[in-house]
């Protein structure tokens, strides 16, 4: 972060676009000046505020690693104005990024246990960036399972990534997709997520879940997680409330006296039932 | 607090505006067809001692309604960036602020100032200087002394001035940028024994026990309250415009050609808008919570995390109201609930 204008973001080059679904899109970003891209550094589960000229910014977390230097990733889908502004960028256009902000997900309290990732739709970009830091310290974790949902079998974002984790002998991935979703190809599931993790039914001893999903879809996972015996201090999530700043003074993605930004976006299941339900 | 306390005769008090005049800006409360505000003078005589309160606070000092971020130019070879000049801003001493409003700047101070700090506020701050009026007046709406505040608070001042009987001032000085302007106009500020400032202020009842209040709040949070006291709220956001302590902003881009600047405006948690998700869904998705978030951010929130409220009761709020929302009434009201024993 700039220290003498906290507002001021760096300066981007998109050097990569990938098209993961209808409407979304995975930049790769690189530092302009190499120096500023030496001295950054962040953790997985910290976000930014990506910007286009003239347009504005938006909020979304870092997609990519932290175990991979030099690059930092974004996963989008075209919705409004910044969002739209950003899908019309070409590879090689300059954008402006702050960041990283928030907390993180503890991954290096998680040695040695199972793992158990739980996406729905948009949301597994944040989820894709600790899958992946986990992935590229395997060996320091045992079992590790990923249920990922989407309403159609086209948006499932991620796809080649998706087909390397299924390829993995490592990796337990179930894909599921809404009914009506489905296509005559599809040979992953059909249903919601909740109820395709409810008939898979991963151990929770020795377990950390991890769930990042639209609001509705958080709501109904945490019973079924109770239910299968996951203890509320084990399950991890990323809240994604709307943001302006991304250091506590615009005011506006507080949950109670909790803000996403600053003491966010990671939580755990224990934290948010102290919580209001203003998510 | 020992403040020292100086004495500014009446025929002096020009010469002090006048001299202040000659190095930097100077505002102060001014009438305009009839109400006042804070503005920019040239002359001392321009100066209204005859108000209550302005229309606005004195946020916009350290907190403009628009404040430039930074600023760009597009071309066919990219963007160029320009960091905001932070020497560009201007010295400036505000008179007549109202020690409410005085306590705004304070308060808001304390959110800017949060790490990571706010260079651009920062700077505004330290180049204001606050010279405040004490009140010997107030009216139906001021309630400063339910909240721990007072018609002779000198949080966020650098001097106060308080009229004496013979329309005379009492100079109370308070911090060392106070002490500079004493100290460079030595012909104007003269010794004084014996200081009995609270003669002069005016008495203002305390409403409601302020102890009790964050604790009270804290515990509505999933009561109905908030529903009933905003049931005639329109979502206008006139409140947050006019509070000396909403602080509350958005970020937007503002173009002009190939030129542009990233700007902090104002905003207010009344609008539904405010927390909008682009999906569709919205965390406070009625005016009640967003009432309540209005309520809790300034009496519950602020103080657990701020150390500061995020009202001083300068009333402006229940004037603005255009459905007469009363803040002072609705505290009284909130102070009143029983405690809520929650189940665990």
């Amino acid at each position: 972060m700039n220290k003498n204008n906290i507002y001021l973001p760096y300066q981007m080059k998109i050097s990569k676009i990938t098209q993961e679904a209808p409407g979304v899109k995975t930049f790769r970003l690189e530092f302009l000046n190499s120096g500023e891209g030496e001295l950054f550094s962040f953790k997985t589960g910290q976000f930014g505020e990506y910007s286009v000229y003239g347009e504005g910014e938006s909020t979304f977390c870092i997609a990519s690693p932290h175990t991979r230097k030099g690059y930092i990733e974004c996963t989008f889908r075209q919705v409004g104005r910044v969002t739209t502004a950003l899908a019309n960028q070409e590879e090689g256009a300059v954008i402006g990024f702050r960041g990283p902000y928030g907390n993180v997900f503890p991954i290096d309290d998680w040695k040695g246990k199972d793992l158990i990732f739980i996406a729905g739709g948009i949301a597994l970009p944040p989820m894709r960036s600790v899958i992946w830091s986990c992935l590229d310290t395997r060996n320091h974790f045992k079992d590790i399972t990923v249920f990922y949902g989407a309403r159609t079998v086209n948006d499932l974002v991620y796809k080649q990534e998706l087909e390397e984790w299924g390829n993995r002998s490592d990796v337990n991935l179930h894909l599921t997709v809404d009914p009506g979703g489905e296509t005559p190809e599809w040979k992953g599931e059909v249903g919601f997520v909740p109820s395709v993790v409810e008939n898979v039914a991963p151990s929770s001893i020795d377990a950390i879940v991890i769930v990042c999903g639209p609001p509705v879809m958080i709501k109904n996972t945490f019973p079924v997680l109770k239910k299968l015996g996951f203890e509320d201090k084990n399950i991890y999530t990323t809240l994604e409330n709307r943001m302006k700043c991304g250091f506590g003074k615009c005011g506006r993605c507080n949950v109670g006296k909790t803000f996403v930004c600053k003491d966010g976006p990671v939580f755990t299941a224990e934290q948010l039932a102290d919580m209001p339900g203003e998510y | 607090m020992n403040h020292q306390f100086k004495l500014l005769r009446k025929e002096s008090y020009s010469g002090l505006i006048g001299n202040l005049l000659k190095s930097q800006q100077v505002y102060g409360p001014v009438k305009q067809e009839g109400y006042t505000y804070y503005k920019r003078i040239s002359y001392p005589d321009e100066i209204t001692e005859d108000y209550i309160i302005p229309q606005m606070s004195a946020k916009s000092f350290v907190f403009p309604k628009i404040e430039k971020l930074f600023s760009f130019v597009k071309s066919k070879d990219g963007v160029r960036v320009e960091d905001k000049n932070l020497d560009t801003i201007p010295k400036k001493v505000i008179f007549g602020v109202r020690p409410c409003d005085a306590t705004g700047i304070h308060n808001l101070s304390a959110i800017f100032l949060w790490e990571p700090e706010d260079s651009i506020f920062k700077k505004r701050r330290e180049q204001t200087t606050i010279i405040s009026f004490a009140c010997s007046s107030a009216d139906d709406y001021c309630f400063c002394t339910s909240l721990g505040g007072g018609p002779g608070n000198t949080a966020g001042s650098d001097i106060q001035l308080i009229k004496t009987g013979t329309n005379d001032y009492l100079a109370e000085i308070i911090t060392p940028k106070g002490a500079e302007i004493v100290s460079s106009n030595p012909g104007l500020f003269e010794d004084v024994d014996s200081v009995e400032k609270e003669k002069y202020l005016v008495r203002l009842p305390v409403c409601f026990d302020d102890s009790e209040l964050e604790d009270k709040i804290t515990d509505a949070f999933d009561t109905a309250i908030f529903d009933d006291l905003s049931m005639k709220c329109v979502g206008c956001g006139a409140c947050a415009f006019i509070c000396p302590v909403c602080g509350c902003f958005d970020i937007q881009d503002e173009t002009k050609g190939s030129m542009g600047q990233r700007v902090r405006i104002w905003d207010s948690c009344g609008l539904r808008q405010f927390t909008l998700h682009t999906s569709g869904h919205n965390p406070r998705d009625t005016q009640g919570a967003r009432y309540r978030q209005r309520l809790m951010h300034k009496f519950s929130y602020m103080p657990d995390r701020l150390g500061v409220k995020g009202c001083v009761g300068c009333g402006r709020c229940s004037r603005a109201c255009p459905v007469e929302i009363n803040i002072h009434e609705n505290l009284q009201q909130i102070t009143k609930l029983v405690k809520i024993h929650k189940h665990e």
